[in-house]
């Protein structure tokens, strides 16, 4: 069983990273900045999260023990994520190869994959404190784009960061919403559901 | 409580990594975006500006390097363009004004090269520049004569030219300044040409 979702998930992510590298669909997504930011970006992180699920159960005890909570995969997955947050960064993988690559690269196997496995591993708080960080992250960089009178790439058009600006607001605001909700009515850690208790490092952990 | 240790461990050294990335992505923190590290770089390090051959508005071809001697300001438009480039074209007629006493004297030297050399025929740059100049002197309107001749202008100068929504281009337009040696030294703000007729007249005193 868990054979065959090893097996399902790496080919899922396998798929969806032809599709992204696909030169039509990559072109287009990297025609404007808020595709490449709100489309490509978070597609690619999703197969890094998909092919969390093909690593072996063997792997991740290993991982686990350098990764008290998930802090670890956190800390790594927030770094490489500020880093594609920069306007230049955003600008040089349109015009420059190699940050293209890296971007491809990095989403995959520094964002989406060891987030994935560290978020089972993490604790009511790390989570609080990550969402709540996202949340902020998202009204600040929208607040940022839909104000700034100049654009911060030289690739891109100003009524598409303004766009961009205007759709991270409008995210920010769901996910506060989504999480409001959570907090009145649900249990924060009900994400983690889907993954297999045996992961856990900190059974304690999962019930706060 | 080993794994404590290990994940501070390993946290540390993801935090020194990344922090250094970062910083070496940012130039050390001092440029966010593509046209600040452009200007930081040049500023830094000056580069020297390719010799391209131009076809002016009169019909007459010359060299970039021809230039060598003066100081040179250029700005990168195209004639067709309704917004950006009318600001900067009534920008260099403000540097006219303001620098008329060293243009006249072959010290300095403004010049509009346009991206749009196929649109931007020597009739045409002459237009331009009968809508603008405030005078005759020392103002010359150019477009590169070949393909590759724009390329490497676009490139060492760091010109991103993007089409815009409206069947035109959008560019990082600025005020480029090549000093006598024919290396571009600064780049200014296009909308604030008195601080670039001002970095000119400090860097003529002797």
């Amino acid at each position: 069983m868990i054979a065959r979702l090893q097996l399902h998930s790496a080919r899922g992510a396998l798929v969806l990273l032809v599709v992204l590298l696909a030169p039509p669909i990559r072109h287009a997504l990297e025609a404007s900045m808020t595709t490449q930011m709100l489309v490509q970006i978070p597609l690619l992180i999703t197969v890094g999260v998909l092919l969390s699920r093909a690593v072996p159960a063997r792997v991740d005890a290993a991982i686990a023990a350098w990764d008290y909570r998930g802090i670890t995969g956190l800390v790594l997955a927030t770094l490489v994520g500020a880093f594609w947050m920069l306007p230049r960064s955003l600008d040089a993988a349109v015009s420059d190869p190699r940050f293209d690559i890296a971007k491809y690269l990095s989403t995959v196997l520094l964002i989406g994959l060891p987030f994935a496995l560290s978020s089972r591993r993490m604790g009511f708080i790390v989570r609080g404190v990550f969402l709540l960080e996202l949340i902020a992250t998202f009204f600040r960089l929208g607040w940022l784009y839909l104000i700034w009178p100049d654009r911060l790439c030289n690739n891109f058009l100003l009524d598409d960061q303004q766009r961009l600006g205007r759709y991270m607001l409008l995210i920010g605001a769901l996910l506060f919403i989504w999480i409001a909700i959570k907090l009145l009515w649900g249990r924060l850690d009900s994400f983690a559901e889907a993954s297999s208790p045996a992961l856990y490092q900190d059974t304690g952990a999962r019930h706060l | 409580m080993k794994a404590i240790v290990r994940t501070l461990l390993a946290s540390l050294v993801a935090v020194l990594i990344g922090g250094a990335s970062l910083s070496t992505a940012t130039d050390h923190f001092r440029a966010f975006t593509t046209e600040a590290a452009r200007r930081l770089a040049v500023r830094e390090h000056p580069v020297d500006v390719p010799a391209v051959t131009l076809e002016t508005e009169t019909g007459a071809r010359l060299d970039l390097a021809e230039f060598r001697g003066r100081w040179l300001l250029v700005d990168f438009v195209y004639t067709r363009c309704p917004t950006y480039c009318t600001t900067l074209g009534s920008e260099f007629a403000q540097l006219q004004r303001s620098l008329a006493a060293p243009l006249a004297q072959h010290k300095v030297q403004l010049l509009s090269i346009s991206f749009d050399p196929e649109h931007d025929t020597p009739q045409r740059l002459a237009e331009y520049l009968q809508r603008f100049r405030t005078s005759d002197s020392e103002w010359l309107a150019a477009r590169p004569v070949d393909q590759e001749g724009l390329e490497l202008l676009e490139k060492r100068f760091g010109i991103t030219v993007i089409p815009d929504s409206f069947g035109g281009y959008t560019h990082n337009a600025a005020i480029h300044l090549v000093d006598p040696h024919g290396r571009l030294v600064e780049i200014f703000d296009a909308g604030n040409p008195s601080v670039a007729a001002q970095a000119v007249m400090q860097r003529l005193e002797p």
